[in-house]
């Protein structure tokens, strides 16, 4: 059987580029897999169809990055949000002073966005990371 | 599978090194070598650890270089491993299972590296490579960060108030340098308060710098045999009563960052194959890259319950004559982390244990000892169970 890769990060990042979050529902287990792999996270199902995310999710944990990798200005801050459809997906939450990216934020609902990825290394045209905003 | 027996085991001072990955890595396996009254000829196989001799040193494929240093058969394959953080106690493991097996009857393994030489900014860039490149990397995340993540979510899911919980994280910092000052193969030697953690600068909340282990250089090595050969070369053989290794992917799909699933994996196929449980460990060398890495580590391997490990150094049950002596080396945090040796350096403090060497931070009576280390984002666990 030949595998073809069902959604690969070109597509994800062109979703992501026309503001659509993109992920994988697994025919058999019903599971949203979101950024894609080969197979369904839960069930390990290769039956899979693209499908878009809703784009909102809950803030599960964050940090403030003060010590930056090489090409980053710090701070900014790094979180995991659980998608409403199931899965967890990492960004950067904006639009909050840091002095409110405090544990309150933990449990808030944000909505998913995208942006070019802020490096001064070089990287592709296309490649883009997950912002999150309070609701 | 043959039993396999450790024997001569070696490591540089880790800290900071004007010597090369290779001259590092050619004075600790040459030294253990000659503690197992052999010579390189003797060497049938090298497994080899590096995570980043590219950036470091503009080095790829040091292995074969390092088997010339040393002056190895050339019959004896020299490999690269590299599973990050765990890279070589991942490579140990792999020599243990092929000598286990029958494949070689007498094998050096360890690592070398030079994470200090690196500085702040490209180490930090390089160590954050292995997180997910795609999805997660691409969004600043760093290594201190993966773990204050861990944190926030350690104070949320238990209930403890963050202040509290950082108290008993710098705790664990204020117990591994303690042990660090009793070695003096470590990168830091100098006693620390609770506030000397709570006053440094912060890395990424909410973690300080005091948390957070050290970028290192140094290399470990060490040799295994058969174990019948093993008994006729040294005095003291230790043995390798177990191992495990399990792997987890990216952050996103590992969701609970208390739990770290690969690591509950990975020491329940070392107990199962050891034949023990947690309470037959008197020692344990784990994978303190951050203070509350410790914690979640005593957790996973089942020394304590989840959500109860935090009180573990400040109760000083953890400490060198607690009930369960955790990182008398000092750890990654005072020790230090030259990352594609740590795990070799870890198996022979163990071994140094096992065999009454360690002078003031001997544990007295140890005779079952484990090892614990953590590749990336919680990617890769591998455990060693060693005993006497």
């Amino acid at each position: 059987m030949i595998m073809e890769y069902k959604l690969t990060y070109n597509q994800f990042m062109q979703g992501l580029e026309q503001e659509k979050l993109l992920g994988l529902v697994c025919n058999g287990c019903g599971a949203a897999t979101c950024p894609p792999l080969g197979v369904c996270r839960a069930c390990g199902g290769q039956e899979l169809r693209v499908a878009e995310m809703s784009g909102v999710g809950t803030l599960r944990t964050f940090t403030v990055v003060r010590v930056a990798p090489e090409g980053r200005t710090p701070p900014y801050v790094v979180a995991m949000v659980e998608l409403d459809e199931g899965p967890w997906v990492m960004g950067n939450l904006e639009g909050l002073p840091l002095d409110q990216s405090n544990m309150d934020i933990i449990g808030k609902k944000v909505k998913v966005g995208s942006r070019r990825v802020q490096t001064k290394l070089p990287v592709q045209e296309n490649q883009r990371s997950l912002t999150f905003h309070l609701i | 599978m043959r039993e396999v027996a450790v024997l001569g085991v070696a490591m540089t001072k880790f800290g900071v090194s004007d010597k090369t990955n290779l001259e590092m890595f050619a004075e600790a396996g040459l030294e253990a070598i000659s503690k197992s009254s052999l010579n390189p000829k003797d060497i049938q196989a090298l497994f080899f650890g590096n995570c980043l001799g590219d950036f470091e040193e503009g080095q790829l494929h040091m292995a074969p270089f390092a088997h010339a240093e040393l002056g190895l058969p050339t019959g004896a394959p020299a490999t690269r491993f590299e599973s990050a953080c765990a890279t070589a106690t991942v490579a140990i493991r792999h020599a243990a299972l092929l000598v286990g097996a029958g494949i070689y009857d007498v094998v050096l393994a360890g690592g070398t590296e030079r994470a200090a030489g690196m500085g702040t900014p490209l180490a930090t860039r390089t160590f954050a490579m292995a997180c997910q490149a795609h999805h997660e990397s691409s969004a600043g995340i760093t290594f201190p960060g993966v773990f204050a993540m861990a944190a926030h979510m350690y104070a949320h899911k238990y209930g403890i108030a963050l202040s509290e919980l950082k108290r008993h994280m710098a705790e664990v910092a204020v117990k591994n340098h303690y042990h660090g000052s009793l070695n003096p193969k470590a990168h830091f030697r100098k006693p620390i308060t609770v506030d000397t953690v709570l006053n440094s600068m912060m890395v990424a909340d909410p973690l300080q710098l005091f948390d957070c282990c050290p970028f290192s250089d140094g290399a470990a090595a060490l040799v295994l045999a058969e174990a019948n050969k093993a008994r006729e070369l040294v005095e003291k053989p230790v043995f390798i009563a177990g191992t495990g290794q399990a792997s987890a992917g990216s952050l996103y799909l590992q969701r609970d960052l208390t739990r770290i699933k690969a690591r509950e994996e990975a020491s329940r196929q070392a107990f199962s194959q050891a034949g023990i449980g947690p309470q037959d460990v008197q020692v344990v060398e784990l994978h303190d890259c951050f203070t509350i890495a410790e914690i979640l580590a005593l957790e996973a391997m089942g020394f304590y319950g989840f959500g109860s490990a935090y009180k573990s150094a400040s109760s000083r049950e953890t400490y060198l004559g607690g009930k369960l002596v955790v990182n008398p080396s000092g750890g990654l945090k005072a020790k230090g982390h030259p990352i594609g040796a740590t795990g070799a350096a870890q198996v022979t403090e163990i071994v140094e244990q096992l065999r009454g060497e360690c002078g003031e931070r001997q544990v007295n009576g140890a005779r079952v000892g484990m090892v614990d280390t953590l590749g990336g984002d919680f990617g890769t666990v591998c455990n060693i169970i060693l005993r006497v």
